[in-house]
Order: C-alpha cells, then sequence, then structure tokens
C-alpha cells in the first residue's frame, strides 16, 4: 500500500512523516521521527515497553498504526524533561531509587507513573502496583520502581505551588 | 587513598541519565545510512529434512535483496566461544563422555521449531518480513524427540548423525562410601525433583548491525551480546577477517541474564552479509522469535538419594541429574557440572556420588540462564532436606544448622573439583549466622501453620552458596587524559547492572580521583586486546580487580611523574580528588591532567592495562525465607512475606547490590510459580509469547526484606564475592518448602515447579493418588 502522509504532534511539536498504513505507531516514532526513547519489547502489546500518550492517556504503540495517531497529540519520554534542562521529578526519583537496570522497559514505565501520578497524586502501594501491572521489568524486581514512585510523588507534591 | 572511600557508597548511577531522557544506545537504536534488514526464516518442525528451497518469489518482490541458505553460507558447526572445552584438570579427573555439539549458521535439517533455515534482506523489516513468507520450502517432517524419555527410550530416534544415543555429556562425580552410609543412615530420602524449562526473557529481545568497510575500518558489529570480544574471535573465524580488523560493541544492552551469553548464528551471519552485500545489515529478533530461538534452561531432572543419622546429620549424598540440552549443548559440561557442584552446598556431606547426563531433544538448545544449574541442584537438597526434617521430627532450621559448614572450619575443602578444574574450597562466611539471622527477620518459630480466611499459611527456608568469579581472566585499561578525565574500558559488558558506576568507584579509590572523573567504557572490543564478557556472576570479581590493579599502576605512574614535574620525591607526593600534592605542601599540588600532558610528552603517557586471572572461585551464600498463603480450592498461592540474607563479600555499591538482588528473586519467583515452557508431543511451543508465558509483575512480587553480612574473599585484593546470579537460586526452593508446609496436614509432597494453581490444587485434594509416594520415596530404616 502507498504510504500515507501523517501529522502527529509529539512533545508539543508538529512532525510530519509519511508511513504505509500498516506501519505500527512506534515503529514510524523510532525509524520515521528518529524518536528511539520508546522501546519495542514485544510487538504483542504485554510488555509495556513501548507506552507513550495519546492525548494524554496511556496507549501501546506497538498495537497502534501510526496513521491511527492523525491529528493527535503525543508525549513520549523524550518530552517529560527539557533538552538540557533538569530531569523531570519522575525521572529524578527513578534514578534516586535506582528504579531502572538495564533502563529497556524504563521509557514505558515514565509515562505509565506520569498518567498515575496526575490521575492520583499520592497512590497508596496498592494502586501503583496495581497501575504499574501492564508493564513488565525483568531487572528489578519492582521494589525499587514502586519506591521511585511514592518518592515521585513526593517531589511532585512538594513543586506543586 | 582518598579519605572516604567511593568502593561501599551507594552511588547514583551515571549511565540513568541517558537512559532516563530516552537517549540510550540500544542495538536497534543504531541507524546506518543505507542498511538493510534481516528477517530470518525459521522451521515450523521440531525435527525436518529439507526437500528444496525456492525463493523466487520472495526475490521476485521489490525491494528483496538477497536470500541465503545453508547452500549459501559456511557449512559445519558454530565455532568456539565460551568454555566449550572443560580445562585439562577436569577432564582428566573426571574423564567425561563430551560429544561436541554447536548448531551451524543456517540448518538444512532443523533440528528444533524455530531454528533459522534461510534469511531475507530487504530495504526494509516490512519487505524483508513479506518476503520470509514468500519463501517456499520442502519440508520432510521427521519425528520428534520432545521429551527426556523419549530421547532417552532404548529405541529412541538418534537426533544427531554419527552418535549412537542422545546423550551429548555424561560424567560421575563421587568421594566416599556412599552406598555403605546409606545403608548404615537413619533415614534416606529417595525422591524425584524435576525442574521446568523456562526462559530468560530480557526485556530486549537479541539484535545486530554490521557495517563492512573492506579497506579502511574493516567489518564492524553492534550486538546485544554479554561477550563483545568472544563474539569478534568467532566472527573472525566464519568471516575469515583478521580480529585486528573487527570491532564488536555491545552497546546499551537490555539485559541478558545469561540468554545473551551465548554465541548465536544470526549475529555472525549479520556481520557475513554486511560483508557480502556490501551494505550495513541489521537484524532485530521479534518476541515470538525470541521465545522460539534464543536459548532456554533449567530443565532438568533429579533422582535424589539423602542419607542422614538420627540426630540428623547428613552422612550421604546420590543424585542422578538429567538436563535436558535441546538440539545442542555448546557449553558442553557447564550446565551439569553447575549444578552437580552446588548439590553439597554449604552442608558437611560426607560421602557423594553424582552422575549428570546431558542429554539431545528436538527442542530449542539450553544454556545458562542466572542460576545457571544452581537452582535445580538447590530445589532437589533443599526439599530433600524439608522432608528428612519432617522424618526425624527436627525443625528445618535446627537440621540445616546442624549440618552447615561453620565459619572456624573455613577454609574448607569440599572434596571434589570445582568446574574450573581446581579444588572445590568454600572460603569463607558465616553460614549458620546468616542462616539464624534469616530465620529471625522471618519470625520463625512465630510463625505458625494457621488458616487465614480460608487460605493455608506455611513458611519456607533454605540455604544455598554460589561459585562466583570465574576465570579465565578479565581486563581494564585506565588511562588519564591532558583534562585529567580517567578512561577505564574493559570487556566485561554491562546488561544494567551498573559498570560504568561501579567501576569509576574501584578507579576512583585506586587512583586518587573522584568518582565523576571516571568515564567507563564496557564492551567495545576497540583498544583493549581480550576479554570475556558478563556471565556467571564474575564481572565485579574479575574486571573489578583489572581496574583496581591498573589505576593502582597508574597512580603510581602519576606520582612518578609528578615528581619529576615538581622536583620532589614521589614518595613525598601522594594523589587525592585529581591532584598530586606533597604530603607537607598541600597548597603546591599540581592536577592530575596536567601531569597526564607532562607524562605524556615524556613518552610515557599515564595509562595501564591489567589482566585479572583468578587463581579459583570465590564463594557467595545466602539464606531466603518465604511465608505463603495457600488456597486450597483454587490452588492459588500468595506471596506473604520474602526474606533475604546473604554474603557476597565486600559491596561497591550497596544500592546495586540490593537491585541485583530484588530483580534475581523476582526472576526466582517466576520460576517457582508462573514461568514454564510447554512443548507439546511433536516438540511445538505452546506459549510463545508473553501473554502465555507468565513473568511477574509488580503485583506478583512481595517486597523483598533484605540484610546483608560482608566476608571480604580472601580470593581477591577488593575482598568482592559475586552476586549476579545468587537471588535467583533460591526462590523455588523456600517457596517450595513454604507451599509444602502450608499443606502439610494434607500429607503433600511438592516435587517440581512451577507452583501453578493446578497443581498446587491437585496436591490439596486428599485422595489424589500423585500425593502419595511411590513406595520407595521415604525409607525410615531402623
Amino acid at each position: 500500500m502507498a504510504p500515507r502522509e501523517i501529522v502527529v504532534r509529539v512533545n508539543g511539536e508538529e512532525y510530519r512523516g509519511s508511513a504505509e498504513p500498516r506501519v505500527t505507531l512506534v515503529d514510524f516514532l523510532r525509524d520515521e521521527l528518529g524518536l528511539t526513547g520508546t522501546h519495542v519489547g514485544c510487538e504483542h502489546g504485554v510488555c509495556g515497553a513501548c507506552t507513550i500518550l495519546m492525548d494524554g492517556r496511556t496507549v501501546r504503540s506497538c498495537l497502534m498504526l501510526a496513521v491511527q495517531a492523525e491529528g493527535h497529540e503525543l508525549r513520549t519520554v523524550e518530552g517529560l524533561a527539557p533538552a538540557d534542562g533538569p530531569l523531570h521529578p519522575i525521572q529524578e526519583a527513578f534514578s534516586e531509587k535506582h528504579g531502572l537496570q538495564c533502563g529497556f522497559c524504563t521509557p514505558g514505565f515514565l509515562m505509565t507513573v506520569e498518567e498515575l501520578l496526575r490521575d492520583d497524586p499520592d497512590p497508596s502501594e496498592e494502586t501503583i502496583r496495581s497501575r504499574l501491572s501492564g508493564n513488565i521489568c525483568r531487572c528489578t524486581g519492582y521494589q525499587n520502581i514502586v519506591e521511585a514512585v511514592r518518592y515521585a510523588a513526593e517531589l511532585t507534591r512538594e513543586a506543586a505551588p | 587513598m582518598s579519605e572516604t572511600p567511593w568502593v561501599g557508597r551507594s552511588l547514583r548511577r551515571r549511565e540513568d541519565e541517558r537512559l532516563l531522557r530516552g537517549r540510550g544506545t540500544y542495538v536497534g537504536d543504531v541507524d546506518l545510512p543505507g542498511q538493510l534488514h534481516a528477517v530470518f526464516v525459521r522451521s515450523p518442525f521440531a525435527h525436518a529434512a529439507i526437500g528444496g528451497i525456492d525463493a523466487d518469489a520472495a526475490l521476485a518482490l521489490p525491494g528483496v535483496v538477497a536470500v541465503l541458505t545453508a547452500a549459501d553460507v559456511p557449512a559445519g558447526p558454530l565455532p568456539p566461544f565460551l568454555w566449550d572445552t572443560p580445562p585439562e584438570k577436569l577432564v582428566s579427573a573426571l574423564r567425561p563422555h563430551l560429544r561436541p555439539c554447536h548448531p551451524p549458521l543456517l540448518a538444512d535439517r532443523p533440528l528444533y521449531a524455530g531454528q533459522a533455515v534461510a534469511v531475507v534482506v530487504a530495504e526494509s523489516r516490512y519487505v524483508a518480513e513479506d518476503a520470509a513468507e514468500l519463501v517456499v520450502i520442502d519440508y520432510d517432517p521427521l519425528p520428534p524427540v520432545a521429551t527426556l524419555e523419549r530421547a532417552l527410550a532404548p529405541d529412541a530416534l538418534v537426533v544427531h548423525e554419527g552418535w549412537d544415543d542422545n546423550v551429548a555429556v555424561r560424567f560421575v562425580v563421587a568421594k566416599g562410601d556412599v552406598e555403605g552410609a546409606l545403608a548404615d543412615a537413619a533415614v534416606v530420602v529417595r525422591e524425584r525433583f524435576s525442574t521446568q524449562r523456562q526462559a530468560g526473557i530480557p526485556m530486549e529481545t537479541r539484535g545486530a548491525v554490521a557495517t563492512w568497510d573492506a579497506t579502511g575500518d574493516g567489518l564492524t558489529l553492534w550486538s546485544a551480546t554479554q561477550n563483545s570480544h568472544p563474539l569478534r574471535r568467532a566472527l573472525s573465524r566464519v568471516s575469515g577477517v583478521p580480529q585486528e580488523r573487527i570491532r564488536v560493541i555491545a552497546p546499551d544492552v537490555g539485559g541478558g541474564f545469561g540468554i545473551k551469553g551465548v554465541l548465536y548464528p544470526e549475529d555472525l551471519l549479520v556481520g557475513l552479509l554486511a560483508m557480502r552485500l556490501g551494505r550495513p545489515v541489521k537484524w532485530i529478533e521479534d518476541r515470538l522469535e525470541h521465545m522460539l530461538s534464543a536459548v532456554h534452561a533449567r530443565e532438568q531432572v533429579h533422582e535424589i538419594e539423602v542419607g542422614l543419622d538420627a540426630e540428623g546429620r547428613i552422612v550421604a549424598m546420590r543424585d542422578h541429574v538429567l538436563v535436558d540440552t535441546g538440539a545442542y549443548n555448546p557449553l558442553g559440561l557447564v550446565i551439569p557440572y553447575n549444578t552437580i557442584a552446588h548439590l553439597m552446598g554449604p552442608y558437611r556431606v560426607p560421602s557423594f556420588e553424582a552422575t549428570a547426563e546431558g542429554v539431545i531433544t528436538t527442542k530449542t538448545p539450553t544454556a545458562p540462564y542466572r542460576g545457571a544449574g544452581r537452582p535445580e541442584a538447590v530445589f532437589a537438597v533443599e526439599r530433600s532436606l524439608d522432608l528428612a526434617a519432617r522424618r526425624l521430627g527436627i525443625d528445618p532450621v535446627e537440621l540445616r544448622l546442624r549440618n552447615l559448614v561453620r565459619p572456624e572450619e573455613m577454609a574448607y575443602d569440599v572434596g571434589i573439583l570445582y568446574r574450573d578444574g581446581e579444588p572445590l574450597v568454600l572460603d569463607g562466611g558465616d553460614y549458620p549466622e546468616v542462616l539464624r539471622r534469616a530465620a529471625e527477620l522471618v519470625g520463625w518459630d512465630d510463625v505458625e501453620i494457621r488458616e487465614r480466611n480460608g487460605r493455608l499459611v506455611g513458611r519456607g527456608i533454605g540455604v544455598y552458596v554460589e561459585g562466583t568469579g570465574i576465570g579465565p581472566f578479565e581486563g581494564a585499561v585506565v588511562e588519564v587524559g591532558d583534562d585529567g578525565r580517567v578512561a577505564v574500558r574493559t570487556g566485561a559488558c554491562t546488561q544494567g547492572q551498573g559498570h560504568e558506576t561501579v567501576f569509576a568507584q574501584v578507579c576512583a579509590d585506586h587512583l586518587g580521583v573522584d568518582a565523576g572523573a571516571v568515564d567507563v567504557v564496557t564492551g567495545d572490543t576497540d583498544g583493549l586486546e581480550k576479554g570475556w564478557g558478563t556471565v556467571a556472576s564474575r564481572s565485579a570479581v574479575v574486571a573489578g580487580n583489572a581496574v583496581a590493579e591498573a589505576a593502582g599502576i597508574v597512580r603510581e605512574q602519576a606520582l612518578h611523574a609528578a615528581g619529576e614535574l615538581l622536583e620532589i620525591a614521589a614518595a613525598d607526593l601522594t594523589l587525592t580528588a585529581g591532584r598530586v600534592v606533597p604530603r607537607d605542601a598541600p597548597d603546591r599540588g599540581v592536577g592530575l591532567g596536567e601531569v597526564a600532558r607532562a607524562a605524556r610528552e615524556q613518552g610515557s603517557p599515564l595509562a595501564s592495562t591489567r589482566y585479572f586471572e583468578p587463581g579459583t572461585v570465590t564463594w557467595a551464600n545466602g539464606a531466603h525465607a518465604a511465608v505463603v498463603a495457600v488456597d486450597p480450592e483454587t490452588g492459588e498461592v500468595e506471596l506473604l512475606r520474602y526474606v533475604v540474607v546473604h554474603d557476597c563479600g565486600r559491596e561497591i555499591n550497596p544500592m546495586i547490590v540490593d537491585g541485583q538482588v530484588h530483580g534475581g528473586v523476582a526472576q526466582g519467583i517466576g520460576g517457582a510459580l508462573y514461568e514454564e515452557i510447554l512443548y507439546d508431543e511433536e516438540g511445538q511451543l505452546l506459549n510463545g509469547t508473553l501473554a502465555d508465558y507468565l513473568v511477574p509483575t509488580a503485583e506478583e512480587v512481595p517486597v523483598i526484606e533484605l540484610d546483608r553480612r560482608e566476608t571480604p574473599s580472601p580470593l581477591n585484593a577488593l575482598g568482592l564475592r559475586g552476586v549476579g546470579e545468587g537471588g535467583a537460586i533460591l526462590p523455588p526452593a523456600a517457596i517450595a518448602n513454604a507451599v509444602e508446609d502450608a499443606l502439610s496436614g494434607l500429607g503433600a509432597v511438592v516435587r517440581r515447579t512451577p507452583l501453578t494453581p493446578p497443581y498446587v490444587r491437585s496436591l490439596a485434594v486428599p485422595d489424589a493418588t500423585h500425593l502419595r509416594s511411590s513406595g520407595e520415596d521415604e525409607i525410615l530404616r531402623p
């Protein structure tokens, strides 16, 4: 099938690219737009490594086609912190609490946590574990990720006016 | 040394910043101009002959550049990689039966479902996948050999040509009089335990990118490997390109756990394709092919006998171990020997006999996965000891305490050889104290079996030792730039263990700079002649000590060079926080960068390369305790508590050590309760997705309550013992012991993992026949 022009906003910037209708959103982000921070872990919607935000809600970018994102507002890991600025509080918390090892699943976790903390600025451990259960991490055993989420919530609350 | 050592601090990781911002460079992120994309065509049959391959339709597809089959690539088995040949001392002591057994680059007679039989190269990944479906292969299916039982049957089909049976490796390790000791034992536990086939599941699949520059740089291969130098050597062997003209780079790697620590045909083929086609070639494995064709692990059966006297002291142990190697056995006797070498564990066992057999089946090959034969050994022994404790009416903690090697008995010669051919000598640690501490933390004496909301609560405990820091060597380059920054290079690749941080800490202390002034590069063959890689809980020990030695030498060089610069005797100078200063005039110092420049101009730059060769392994140890609630109606097991006490010697970065333990325990919990690779009788993989193969999520892994001891290793200057695998070794045993304890009123015996709801429910049904012992399972002797 012939490639189609696709216009999306990613991290506040407008991107134009072209892709066949069968191209997944994650392949489009990575290969066409060069945003390689979003990772492909399973390509069947289970591992959560490719999680991004579309119009503020998490989606699995491996289960969407690029053409479905046309006209939508996307947010990826590259958009969490300003390029030359300090880390986003969630990123800061993950580093401080050693919530990442190989880092491959991490972008997906960060985006999931971004959504979680917007929904619930002070989540219980049960809520955190439940909301993270769609993302697989094979390195950390999750303990430090859970701690990082709690710490990120603290940092975010402190930063709020 | 600086005043406050960097080693021992929970320093935040250097690698975090780029990984958190999405700026890591994994192999999938390597994007070369003009690159082509490779997709492998894999056998749908577990065993088949190939009558012919018709690639015309695939080649006719626009964008397809090449289709290669076995006939188009070098024939024969893959070259050696790691530990293919056991050490001479071990061979002469064991005289093992060992048949070499490596896969080819592409199979003309596939021996497992998922084995690569052809490769398609195209302008895009999407087109390459389309073309792979158009390759017409005339398969003639042959009988599969899908189980150990079928592989060992007297009339079994022999999988490999020229063999007379399916046994790839067989050997016996023995000491003492097992027969006599078992005959005199008060109780002999006789059981058959099995551990299931598992997958390591790094979140990043395998992948490689290669580019060939015939006149200039030669061959460059990026690979998600754990062993870049051995991969370079193998690539040189198959390509004919000398090693000096090959560069292998393991960039950021998204987890390995052993799965990326073996030699794969795909990595080599990507290199060969780049040379043949004159354009860069990229291959990124998808998850489905990862589940099919990356190595599996753990499939073992143990027929074990443990004899004890009336006081609960072990008098003898005998085990017959079967290892399902899958279709090939590239690592020779590594896995079976690891298992055998860890059976006696931390216990005094006067008489011992173990027979191991590695058996070929037509399934995906198995290879070391975090623990690498140890969880299987520990499961059989720790289960046996709980059964013995019950028979003898002795508390399981007390029974273990009566058998543990005591600190005053160290160094303790176990009386067999380790895998490196050296005597197996436990080299320190307080095993009883570690066990007592775990029991205390979990409240062993308070945890009583009781019902909780209809669920049965049980407790389980176990202990392990692990030989870590195995050779043959690892190297490190340390050099100081004119800007005063220190570059460290080592062959110990990283897949998330924080090498950039911990080796900077080691270097900082031994050189006399801030850890922040040290830049560590791992897994790049450029600038370091030899390397081995990150496997077998060895990098901190082996590479860490190489870094320390090289940094110490550079420190001496710097003091000498600064002495000439300042006209002060080197002995009167000290080097701290990146400045060389006179001991009696701290304000007269000179920066390390200036010293480096002066030294370089004098023709003797501040640089050293050291290779650390450990004499033998150094032993880590630990105890785990679990509390579970079992629902006898549904068979569901909930982990209520999980306690770890471990000793990996001196810890370079306790935060990172904790992370290693957490991750290992989580994988062990997966193996205990959820994960099992399933094949049908035709050798077809039944659960090749992450929706079917269940790895634990944040909801399944409890808080891991952790305590430590630090008994410095006497075998290396840093006092380190390895910690990469330890966490994964005990959970199956500790959790199985807890589940059996919960069901003890029902007479259940846990004989395998995973403890899935159907299996646990079958144990909880009182009249089920499989609850009963086979009659000889436990014999109480007068």
